[in-house]
């Protein structure tokens, strides 16, 4: 291809995406948007697989038959989740068993707030009304974002999770409104999940280095300052709504700003655990390899199968 | 109260609850995401049968019974499911055996309960018979699968099939409820069901190209609430919070 020809091809790929129109996968585009778009969908996916562990974990101990039911319903979205997300991926020329591989080896990541424990009950409401809640307010701009699959994938998404978010603050709900037991239980998992869930938003604008190339392609719509912002507003009320105290001193409504003005993040906390150092960085990480590890047979046995059945059908109509 | 018909339920829905449980446990460890979502599909199914049973069962009890005292705080001696659904997720290949042997029998057993004079006995089993007759398909496929796969699969398969044989027998037995609620038209005669459930045994097991095992003596109890070693345990994972804080809601 003539370099005046790709020229075009970009010119057309650009107006296309400034048209608000998708980018499809037989589509052209540039080399770059594709692998932007592997590395982010991909680490979305991880997210979601790697995210089924932390409330994985208290599936057997839930408190009663509804949470219980609820719980395994809400982590089994999640792996659908990932199973979209990954097929999103792979319209990107890329294999699941490939993106497995960049997930296990540590090339990809997943977002850290997984690498930390899960220690109580309250920690399944705490997890779905701020996790959940900081996801949704960074997925929903991709529902419209220009790569096609992914935001047709991220609507759906969207539409589960906000059913998330409702389910855990119902769970903080009913524990701030228990027992004295309850209420502290409650009130010790937003301690330890507030801060990392203000991570979650990413890097501030500053240090973040996607954020510019990100925001031509509407791969992000609103940058991570701006979305954390948004989450410390809507998230603030609802904890006084259920008396729960947000653990940050210098939190103040700002009458000039009209937002609430916030503590320093720690964000060497941040890069510990993105870098790997969290509290359970291995444990994750080694619970997903384990459980691909002890599957292989079992994929291979379904393989094997799936070839004897075709050589029967073949010599049949033979 | 109708014990009998009370401790009749509990012997039909703690297999369900038992065996959700054992595969709430694997939500997340799947050999692929997608026998993740069907095992914890099926896990879903057994539970929401068990809150269907419980639900019923509390009313019977009445008081301040509820699904949940019936589920978290009885003492394991109480439990009446069978010994084959406590038996642990040792690999992909007991889970599937464990499973297929399980819905062979489930499908057989709602496929009568259904007929139950009892209305709601019957409702629930019509409802579960449609999930149970999906549960069969998909372990089934698996046995299949394992037997008639590689090498390794086919010797794992072999192996849980002859380690959790020994439990089948006990689903046949008829409990003190069993006889009186099958007096009363309520209850299914389970000795009825056997023949045709070794027989579908063999159908699916010859076609996955797995031997029947050879087991002279079986094992049985869990009906009378004489479990295996592993019940406590599932049960102190299971009732952590009901007991660690007992008389909340959630």
């Amino acid at each position: 291809m003539s370099e005046n020809q790709i020229k075009n091809l970009e010119a057309e790929f650009e107006a296309k995406i400034s048209r608000d129109e998708k980018i499809e996968p037989k589509d052209w585009m540039p080399e770059k948007y594709r692998q932007t778009h592997i590395r982010q969908i991909s680490q979305h996916a991880h997210s979601e697989i790697v995210g089924m562990l932390p409330e994985g974990n208290w599936i057997t101990r839930a408190p009663s038959l509804r949470r219980k039911v609820a719980l395994l319903a809400k982590v089994q979205d999640e792996a659908g989740h990932g199973l979209y997300l990954y097929s999103a991926c792979e319209t990107l020329g890329i294999s699941r068993d490939e993106l497995y591989e960049q997930l296990h080896t540590g090339k990809a990541k997943y977002s850290s707030i997984f690498n930390y424990p899960t220690l109580t009950w309250a920690d399944m409401g705490a997890i779905g009304w701020l996790v959940d809640g900081a996801a949704i307010i960074n997925q929903v701009p991709l529902c419209n974002t220009s790569y096609g699959p992914y935001a047709r994938a991220m609507v759906r998404v969207c539409k589960e999770e906000s059913f998330h978010q409702r389910q855990g603050f119902e769970i903080m709900m009913k524990l701030a409104q228990g027992t004295p037991e309850q209420k502290e239980m409650a009130q010790d998992a937003l301690n330890r999940w507030w801060w990392p869930s203000l991570m979650m938003l990413g890097p501030t604008d500053d240090a973040s280095v996607h954020t510019e190339q990100s925001m031509k392609w509407k791969l992000k719509r609103k940058t991570n300052d701006e979305l954390r912002q948004q989450f410390i507003d809507q998230t603030v009320p609802q904890a006084d709504l259920i008396g729960l105290t947000i653990p940050d001193f210098d939190l103040k409504w700002n009458e000039e700003r009209g937002h609430y003005d916030f503590g320093p993040i720690n964000w060497d906390e941040f890069w510990q655990v993105v870098k790997g150092h969290g509290p359970c960085n291995k444990e994750r990480l080694a619970a997903r390899k384990g459980a691909w590890e002890r599957g292989e047979w079992v994929r291979d046995a379904a393989m094997a199968y799936a070839e004897k059945q075709a050589d029967r059908k073949e010599k049949q109509v033979v | 109260m109708n014990k009998n018909l009370y401790n009749y339920i509990l012997g039909v829905a703690d297999n369900s609850l038992i065996l959700g449980q054992r595969l709430g446990e694997l939500c997340g460890h799947g050999p692929s995401l997608e026998t993740d979502i069907a095992l914890t599909n099926i896990s879903l199914d057994l539970l929401g049968q068990v809150r269907g049973y419980y639900q019923y069962a509390a009313k019977i009890l009445g008081g301040n019974a509820s699904e949940d005292t019936i589920a978290f705080i009885r003492k394991e001696r109480d439990y009446k499911n069978v010994l084959l659904v406590e038996q642990p997720n040792t690999d992909f290949a007991y889970v599937i055996a464990r499973q297929f042997l399980f819905d062979v029998y489930h499908v057989l057993f709602l496929d009568q309960l259904q007929h139950s004079r009892d209305l709601t006995l019957s409702a629930i089993a019509k409802k579960s018979l449609k999930e149970a007759l999906y549960h069969k398909r998909f372990s089934s496929d698996w046995i299949k699968r394992l037997g008639d796969g590689t090498d390794e699969s086919h010797s794992r398969i072999q192996n849980a099939m002859n380690d959790l044989w020994v439990f089948t027998n006990e689903l046949f037995q008829l409990t003190e409820a069993d006889k009186e609620m099958l007096n009363e038209g309520i209850g299914v005669d389970v000795t009825q069901l056997k023949a045709d459930y070794y027989n579908q045994l063999n159908d699916v097991l010859n076609e996955a190209t797995i031997e029947i095992p050879e087991v002279k003596f079986f094992q049985k109890g869990g009906k009378e609430g004489v479990h295996t070693e592993h019940m406590g345990y599932i049960l102190a994972e299971m009732q952590y919070m009901q007991r660690a804080y007992p008389n909340m809601e959630w």
